[in-house]
């Protein structure tokens, strides 16, 4: 009985077992890399033409090496997002009382109307055009961070990761999804890759 | 007297491996939680593109992954060095983009057929026509809502 007490159950094997499973483990799975820019395709039976004035379209044309032409002009990519700010924020016509743009009669109306026209080549490399959407983005971010920062006091996309994370509760998403659609509102993402018609 | 000699006389005690599985298990765990199932393996070039603008892919089973990208040098010399589109294990063709779509959704629960966005993970150098060919097939079968997949990084980097 005195020496029953005191066997115990080797393991030494243990290890063994889970570094096998360790390593299958390795080897069956991936760190994936899930995350990206989120679009919205157009509805393939909207055929409906809507005529919008020439001031409140933003064209942006990629060509196949890569350069891009802004409202018919050479422009460097580093200084779009500037441009498209300028451009949605300009609030042309007096109707949009937290734009804080110059109001240039050649600019936009309204963020509501303001429509940012992409068109890219066949040719055309994927990673410029990523990079294309990924300023206009940006632009996009930075005009609805400030109105977040006005409204919230906290950045739209910090409210956005906020509402994406499981860990927020129903009540605080209920919230969440509010403030976002409210500023989603004032600016928001009207992106064309289709042909415009204009006056 | 004995009883100091023995003492003396003793090994250096081995090192107690007791905690090796303990620390084994625990960066089981980590790989377990971190890391996700394969599940199709990639037979093209997928160097994704790089942007900060991104936004997570949250719910795994309410994505679709479409990959576009050359094929990897083993298959060059069955299908050429042009961008190909794969769907699960196999090449496919721009027309059977809708098709695949259609089936990957018929296969989802009921209550998550209208909210699943179709990844695109596509290689740096693909072209742009081989994608807005994607994209209007998507928008024939109605899967509109779309995530460009990339990886975080300076976007600028993209244009060498």
């Amino acid at each position: 009985m005195r020496n029953r007490a005191n066997t115990e159950v080797n393991a030494g094997s243990m290890a063994d077992i889970a570094f096998l499973l360790l390593i299958f483990f390795l080897v069956t799975t991936t760190i994936e890399t899930d995350a990206g820019i989120d679009r919205l395709l157009p509805r393939i039976d909207d055929t409906s033409t809507i005529v919008v004035r020439q001031r409140n379209i933003l064209t942006v044309n990629i060509n196949n090496s890569g350069a891009l032409l802004v409202e018919e002009e050479l422009l460097p990519l580093e200084e779009l997002k500037d441009v498209v700010i300028a451009f949605l924020d300009n609030g042309g016509d007096g109707s949009c009382d937290y734009c804080k743009g110059n109001r240039e009669e050649t600019s936009s109306d309204n963020p509501n109307i303001a429509i940012v026209s992409l068109r890219s080549d066949r040719q055309t490399a994927y990673a410029d055009y990523i990079a294309v959407q990924n300023e206009i983005t940006a632009g996009y971010n930075t005009l609805r961070n400030r109105e977040a920062q006005r409204l919230f006091g906290s950045d739209y996309t910090a409210l956005e990761q906020d509402y994406l994370n499981p860990q927020t509760g129903p009540l605080q998403k209920e919230q969440l999804k509010a403030q976002i659609l409210q500023i989603q509102e004032l600016f928001p993402l009207n992106l064309s890759e289709a042909e415009t018609a204009s006056e | 007297m004995a009883k100091f000699n023995k003492k003396k006389d003793g090994d250096v005690p081995a090192v107690s491996t007791a905690s090796l599985p303990d620390i084994v298990f625990m960066l089981l765990f980590f790989f377990m939680t971190v890391t996700t199932m394969k599940d199709s393996s990639i037979m093209v070039e997928n160097t994704l593109p790089n942007a900060t603008e991104t936004k997570k892919l949250e719910k795994k089973d309410r994505v679709i992954y479409i990959y576009v990208g050359k094929p990897t040098s083993q298959y060059t010399s069955t299908f050429g060095s042009e961008p190909k589109i794969q769907l699960n294990d196999k090449f496919a063709d721009v027309g059977d983009v809708g098709d695949f779509i259609l089936q990957e959704r018929a296969a989802k629960p009921q209550e998550l057929q209208n909210v699943l966005t179709t990844a695109l993970k596509v290689d740096r150098d693909a072209n742009m026509g081989l994608i807005s060919d994607i994209k209007q097939e998507l928008r024939k079968v109605n899967a509109l809502k779309v995530n460009y997949t990339t990886t975080d990084g300076d976007a600028f980097a993209n244009l060498q």
